[in-house]
């Protein structure tokens, strides 16, 4: 295998980080008076979450492509089933709903498998988005319509075609990188992911001032712009996966944590305006799979076209 | 009705009942919320907004193993019991307790059997609204089963269960479901005042109902 070594400074790496993490929590909680704080209750809940995906990808990263196809398959499954549950649909719609989960999400990763470039990219932004609302004008249920089918394509564009970004990373062609493509997906996740862990740890520990207080509560300056800088540094250590030079690896994971950040934001705008505090429950101490993915969902597009265009030949 | 006195699950049943848990957990995720109840295997009328052929499964599927095998749904028979096939899917898979919502033989009389099968010491699962709505209102006004059930048997537990979403997954007239999550959210029990009136008996009952559904500002 091409890439164990980094593979093995990966697992061990994470299986670190979380036992640390692990290790602290458990203090916490045994110092603590009971019965638990919910935020301790939280945290821990969060942390054995971690595990569980840390577990489950790494699972996925060992099939290869096949993993990670199949895998954000169902990423877009969970993602799209709760977006759709939170926006408002009628029985009109019922066919169209049908054709996202039954043949937009398999059709999507199927180009994605088959590495058919020109049609990933148009499939859902041209053929979906003007059929779906024709499909809907047929059935002659104009009420409330644009508001529909800007919901149910807002639902794919975020839900299928962003985060088949990720396992599409897998069918670029960077230069003396071949068959290590597996590790780009790692230093995305990574870093994505461990911003979103920094910029909480920041701002619980120095936020003071709201970036949009009617959006979140929870997001503030201090927590971004130190997410944002060891989330860069991460990256630069991180290099050694990637095609990138530290410097580089530094710069494109501060795009990537970005992007992820604004993913954050506008995810937290749909939830305030549908009036729900989180996706759904699927993952224990997180929410829903949207509620943990809403920043790679944003990142994985920008992060795969700035790989494609200044690294691929 | 030549089961009644043994009405113990068949193979048939017990492995519907898991299949189509299962599927329901699959396709919506479903959860239950007891607001207000707990699960427990006291004998009880759970009684729920109806909108979809799916209703009674995903609340069954909110149910343990044990409660579900003595647990019916009561379905109606002029629609379940139109053709062999449907009606073995009714009584032999999910071994619903069908009756004529138009009767006039004595031995057709609907509250009769619930009754019937509430004393063999089994729980039901019914409809008040007494077809699946497919109006605009969240909920149609109910029919008077609910009152004679309680007033008949009011030490059985009245359990109102706000059933979300599955209109959207299964709505009538379909049968391939869109994966939605559903919840189902079981409220507290009401109990039947004894001089209360019929008529306001089910607006109470009714509002109980409507009280559980968790957004109802959303005008799905």
């Amino acid at each position: 295998m091409p890439m164990m070594h980094e593979t093995f400074i990966l697992v061990v790496g994470l299986a670190a980080v979380l036992t640390t993490a692990s290790l602290v929590a458990g203090i916490l909680s045994w110092r603590a008076p009971k019965p638990l704080s919910s935020t301790l209750v939280n945290l821990n809940q969060r942390i054995n979450a971690w595990w569980v995906m840390v577990v489950a990808i790494t699972v996925a990263f060992f099939f290869g492509r096949s993993g990670m196809t199949n895998l954000f398959a169902l990423i877009s499954f969970a993602a799209l089933r709760e977006f759709v549950t939170l926006t408002h649909s009628r029985r009109s719609d019922h066919w169209v709903l049908l054709g996202m989960f039954g043949i937009i999400i398999p059709f999507q990763y199927w180009l994605v498998w088959t590495a058919w470039y020109g049609l990933f990219t148009i499939f859902i932004p041209v053929y979906c988005f003007l059929l779906m609302p024709a499909i809907t004008a047929l059935h002659g249920d104009t009420e409330r319509f644009l508001e529909r089918v800007s919901a149910q394509q807002w639902a794919v564009m975020i839900s299928v075609y962003c985060v088949s970004h990720v396992p599409a990373l897998l069918t670029l062609e960077v230069p003396d990188f071949e068959g290590r493509n597996l590790l780009l997906i790692a230093f995305l996740i990574i870093t994505v992911q461990g911003s979103d862990v920094l910029q909480y740890i920041f701002g619980k520990l120095f936020g003071r001032h709201l970036i949009s207080p009617k959006v979140s509560p929870s997001k503030t300056w201090e927590g971004l712009v130190g997410g944002l800088a060891t989330s860069s540094l991460l990256g630069a250590l991180l290099s050694f996966l990637t095609p990138f030079s530290p410097l580089q690896a530094a710069g494109v994971a501060f795009i990537a944590c970005l992007m992820g950040f604004l993913g954050g934001l506008v995810a937290s705008a749909i939830k305030r305006d549908q009036g729900v505090k989180d996706w759904g429950h699927l993952i224990e101490g997180h929410g829903g799979m949207m509620d943990r993915a809403d920043s790679l969902v944003f990142a994985a597009p920008i992060f795969f076209h700035t790989v494609r265009y200044f690294w691929t030949v | 009705m030549s089961k009644l006195g043994t009405r113990t699950f068949t193979l048939l049943q017990t492995v519907t009942s898991v299949g189509l848990s299962a599927l329901a957990w699959a396709v919506t995720g479903v959860r239950p919320i007891w607001n207000g109840s707990q699960p427990s295997d006291r004998q009880r009328i759970y009684f729920a907004n109806h909108a979809s052929h799916g209703d009674f499964i995903l609340l069954s599927a909110c149910l343990s193993e044990k409660q579900r095998a003595r647990t019916h749904a009561v379905a109606a028979a002029d629609y379940w019991g139109k053709s062999r096939l449907r009606r073995f899917i009714a009584q032999d898979m999910l071994s619903s307790v069908l009756i004529q919502r138009q009767w006039t033989d004595e031995a057709q009389n609907p509250i009769s059997i619930m009754l019937s099968v509430l004393d063999e010491g089994h729980s039901l699962i019914i409809f008040p609204e007494g077809t699946r709505n497919m109006t605009d209102e969240p909920l149609l006004p109910f029919r008077s089963g609910l009152y004679n059930l309680s007033m008949a048997r009011p030490d059985v537990e009245l359990i109102p269960c706000w059933i979300e979403n599955m209109s959207r997954v299964l709505p009538k007239g379909q049968f391939v479901p869109v994966p939605l999550l559903c919840r189902v959210v079981f409220g507290a029990p009401i109990t039947i005042a004894p001089d209360e009136e019929r008529r306001a008996f089910l607006d109470r009952a009714r509002e109980t109902l409507l009280a559980l559904n968790p957004r109802p500002l959303r005008g799905d």
